[in-house]
C-alpha cells in the first residue's frame, strides 16, 4: 500500500514526527483556511511532481485556490491529481536525507542518511550517504545514531531533534509493517526546527490484515485492480490487449513473455494461483472479461490441479456472459483430455505447449483461424 | 548426496489438519517421504492419513524423531510455527505458506540463521530430492532422479521447466524452490553454494524473476566460485515497472530488479539464458 503524502503525515504524526502544518483538498472552492504562505503540493503517488510543476507556492487565500484548481486536474506520468495539500511554507536553512527499507540482501533494514537532502536519491554520492544496517532481532542502537550525526556534521540541539525522528521513524517502520519510509527532505528551519518536509511510506500488503484501516488507501490500483484484490483475484492491467491468465506467478510472467516474443502484447495478467474450483476460474474470467482483451490466452499448468475442472470453469464463464471473445488455452494436468474436448466442444483453440498457444493467440487476434 | 534433503529426513507437518497439510501429506507419503508426526494445536491425539498428530512441535520432535518440518499454517500463524520448530531443534524448516507480512520474515530468517536451521520460502513451492524425499506440493510425477541441481523462485514455472527437462533425460539431484517474497529463508546464492559443494550435482538451473537482485549476485557468485555449468531462465521481461507481479518480491522499484539487469548479469558470468522457458533442456545439452 502506498500513500499519499497527507496520508503518511498524518501516521508520521502519529509517531510524533514532525511536519508542517496542511490542509488537504479535492476542489478549489473547498480550500478555506490554509496555512499562508503555503506550498499547494499536487497528493500523487508518482515522484518527480515537483519538477512537473505539481508543487507550487501561494501566498494568499485567492492565490491558493487559482493554483490549487491548476494543479487538481493536472496528470502527473500518468496520474490524475485528485487532491493537493496546501501546507504552511518552511523558512529552509538545509535539507538532509532518511529512510527506512528492507534489504531483500541481507534479510535486515537498511537505514540510510545525508546531509544531501531534496534531490534524487540515486544522485546523491556514496560517501555523502551514511548507511546501516539494522537487525530486527537487535533492534535500532544508539551507535547508529551517533554515527549518523557525524556524517551530518550537525550541532547539538538539531542532532538531537533528528536522532529523536530517526528513532520514531524506525518505531513507525516496524510498527506499521513498512517496506519503504522516506523523508526527503528532512528540513532543518532557520528557527532550528527539524521537520519532514515530504514524506513517503509504503506499507506491506500482505500485513494488511495488521492495519485493516489502510485497506481502503491504496489508490495505485485501477478500478477494475480493485475490484479482483477485493475478490483475492491478483490481477494486473498493461498496456496490450491480449488478456493472460495462467496459474502461478512466474509462468504467468513467462506466458506474457513468450506471448512477447512471438508479437503478441499482454494487455492483463491474471493469476489463477493454485484453483481449479469452477467458481473461481468463472470469477477471474468475469474479471478478465471487464478488460475488453481482443483474445483471452489461458495456460495452466496443474501438476495437481485438476485440468478438466479448470475446462469446465472456462466453460461456465463463457455461456453465461454469453462472451464471444475468442480463447486459446492450453492446459497441462490431471484429466487433461477430458479438459481438451471441453474446450474444443465451446469453440476455444486448444494447444499443447506456450510457444504454440502464444503463436496461436496472435493468429487468433489477427483473424487468422 | 543431494542437497539439504534426503531419504533420513523424518518429516513433521504443521497444520496437517488443513485442507492443504492433509492433501499434501498423503501427496509426501505417496512419493515415499517419511511423515512421521504432524501438529495443529488442539488436535493431539488425532491421525491424519495414519499420521499421529500432536499439540506442539516438542512432543512430536520427543516422540516421533521428526528432524525436519513443514508448514502449511496460515500466514498470520506462520512465524510463531516456524519459531516453535526452530526451538525444538529441528534444522530444516520449509515454509510454504504465502502472504507472510515481510516484517515476520526479517524476525524469522536472521534468527533461524544464527540458530543454525536452514528456512526454505516462505511463498514457496518446497524442496525435492527425486528417489529419496519431498517436503513440498509439488507434482510427484514430473520429477525423475538425476544430476541436475535446480534454483527457483516460482512454482508452476518451476514445474514447466522440470517437465520438459525430464521428458529430455535430464533428472534432478535436488530442487529448491526457494519462494518468491522478498525476504526468504535459503536464496539463490546459498543454494548455488550448495549445490557447487554436492558431489551428485554436475549442472545447475536458475530460474529467476524480475525485483531485488537475486540474480545478479548470484551470476557475480558464480563468476567466482561455481564451477559447474550453469543456464537460467528470468521471468518478467515484459513486466512494468512499479507492479508487483503476482509474487510479493517481483516487482521493479527505482529502476532496480530489471529483466534486461539480471539476463545481463548472468550473460557477464558467462550463463547462458533461456529465452522460453522449455529451452532449459536445450541449453542443458549444449552444457
Amino acid at each position: 500500500m502506498k500513500f499519499l503524502e497527507y496520508k503518511a503525515k498524518e501516521i508520521f504524526a502519529r509517531y510524533d514526527i514532525p511536519v508542517p502544518r496542511g490542509v488537504v483538498a479535492s476542489r478549489p472552492d473547498n480550500i478555506a483556511d490554509p496555512p499562508l504562505p503555503c506550498m499547494v503540493k499536487a497528493q500523487v503517488l508518482v515522484g518527480g511532481r515537483g519538477k512537473a510543476g505539481g508543487i507550487r507556492p501561494a501566498s494568499s487565500l485567492d492565490e491558493a485556490r487559482v493554483v490549487g484548481g491548476e494543479i487538481l486536474g493536472m496528470e502527473i506520468h500518468g496520474y490524475r491529481v485528485r487532491q493537493v495539500y496546501l501546507e504552511e511554507r518552511l523558512d529552509i536553512e538545509k535539507e538532509l536525507y532518511l529512510s527506512l527499507a528492507i534489504d531483500r540482501s541481507a534479510r535486515e533494514a537498511l537505514l540510510m542518511a545525508s546531509a544531501l537532502g531534496g534531490l534524487e536519491i540515486e544522485s546523491v554520492p556514496r560517501d555523502e550517504m551514511y548507511m546501516e544496517h539494522v537487525p530486527a532481532m537487535i533492534g535500532l542502537q544508539p551507535y547508529v545514531l551517533r554515527a549518523i550525526l557525524r556524517k551530518l556534521g550537525l550541532p547539538k540541539e538539531i542532532g538531537e531533534q533528528v536522532a529523536a525522528i530517526v528513532r520514531r521513524a524506525y518505531d513507525l517502520f516496524r510498527k506499521e509493517d513498512a517496506e519503504l519510509v522516506e523523508i526527503n527532505p528532512l528540513v532543518v528551519t532557520r528557527d532550528g526546527r527539524v521537520v519532514a518536509g515530504d514524506a513517503k511510506l509504503i506499507v506491506d500488503d500482505n500485513a494488511e490484515y495488521r492495519h485493516p484501516d489502510y485497506a481502503a488507501l491504496d489508490q495505485d490500483r485501477t478500478r477494475l485492480e480493485e475490484e479482483a484484490h477485493d475478490k483475492g483475484i491478483t490481477f494486473i492491467q498493461l498496456d496490450g490487449d491480449i488478456g493472460v491468465i495462467a496459474n502461478g506467478a512466474g509462468l504467468t510472467m513467462a506466458t506474457l513473455d513468450v506471448l512477447n516474443l512471438k508479437g503478441g502484447k499482454g494487455g492483463a495478467f491474471l493469476d489463477l494461483g493454485g484453483t481449479d474450483d469452477p467458481e473461481k476460474v468463472k470469477q477471474a474470467f468475469e474479471i478478465l472479461l471487464k478488460a475488453r482483451p481482443s483474445v483471452i490466452l489461458l495456460n495452466i499448468f496443474g501438476g495437481i490441479t485438476k485440468a478438466d475442472t479448470v475446462a469446465l470453469g472456462v466453460k461456465q464463464a463463457l455461456q453465461e456472459m454469453g462472451e464471444k471473445v475468442p480463447v486459446v488455452a492450453r492446459i497441462k494436468g490431471v484429466n487433461e483430455d477430458a479438459a481438451k474436448q471441453i474446450l474444443r466442444d465451446i469453440g476455444t483453440h486448444p494447444a499443447e505447449t506456450i510457444e504454440e498457444a502464444a503463436e496461436l493467440a496472435v493468429k487468433v487476434r489477427a483473424g487468422g483461424t | 548426496m543431494a542437497v539439504l534433503l534426503t531419504k533420513k529426513a523424518r518429516v513433521l507437518v504443521q497444520g496437517i489438519t488443513g485442507h492443504q497439510g492433509t492433501f499434501h501429506t498423503r501427496a509426501m507419503l505417496d512419493f515415499g517421504t517419511k511423515v512421521v508426526a504432524g501438529v495443529t494445536p488442539g488436535k493431539g491425539g488425532t491421525k491424519v492419513e495414519g499420521v499421529p498428530v500432536f499439540d506442539g512441535v516438542r512432543e512430536a520432535v520427543l516422540r516421533r524423531k521428526a528432524n525436519a518440518s513443514i508448514i502449511f499454517v496460515p500466514a498470520p500463524f506462520a512465524k510463531d510455527a516456524a519459531i516453535e520448530a526452530i526451538e525444538a531443534g529441528l534444522k530444516l524448516v520449509v515454509v510454504i505458506t504465502e502472504r507472510i507480512p515481510f516484517h515476520d520474515c526479517l524476525d524469522l530468517v536472521p534468527y533461524a540463521r544464527s540458530k543454525g536451521c536452514a528456512i526454505i520460502g516462505p511463498n514457496c513451492p518446497g524442496i525435492i530430492t527425486p528417489g529419496q524425499s519431498k517436503m513440498g506440493i509439488m507434482p510427484n510425477h514430473i520429477f525423475a532422479p538425476g544430476d541436475v541441481g535446480v534454483i527457483s523462485r516460482s512454482g508452476t514455472l518451476t514445474y514447466e521447466i522440470v517437465n520438459a527437462m525430464t521428458q529430455a533425460g535430464f533428472g534432478q539431484s535436488t530442487c529448491i524452490g526457494i519462494g518468491g517474497d522478498p525476504v526468504i529463508g535459503t536464496n539463490t546464492v546459498e543454494a548455488l553454494a550448495m549445490f557447487q559443494k554436492d558431489r551428485k550435482t554436475k549442472r545447475i538451473v536458475v530460474v529467476g524473476e524480475i525485483g531485488g537482485t537475486a540474480e545478479e549476485e548470484a551470476a557475480e557468485f558464480i563468476k567466482r566460485h561455481v564451477t559447474k555449468p550453469v543456464v537460467a531462465y528470468v521471468a518478467g521481461r515484459t513486466a512494468p515497472p512499479g507492479k508487483r507481479m503476482g509474487h510479493a518480491g517481483a516487482i521493479i522499484q527505482a529502476g532496480k530488479g530489471t529483466a534486461e539487469s539480471k539476463v545481463r548479469a548472468f550473460a557477464e558470468a558467462g550463463v547462458p539464458v533461456a529465452d522460453y522457458p522449455a529451452d532449459i533442456a536445450k541449453l542443458l545439452a549444449a552444457t
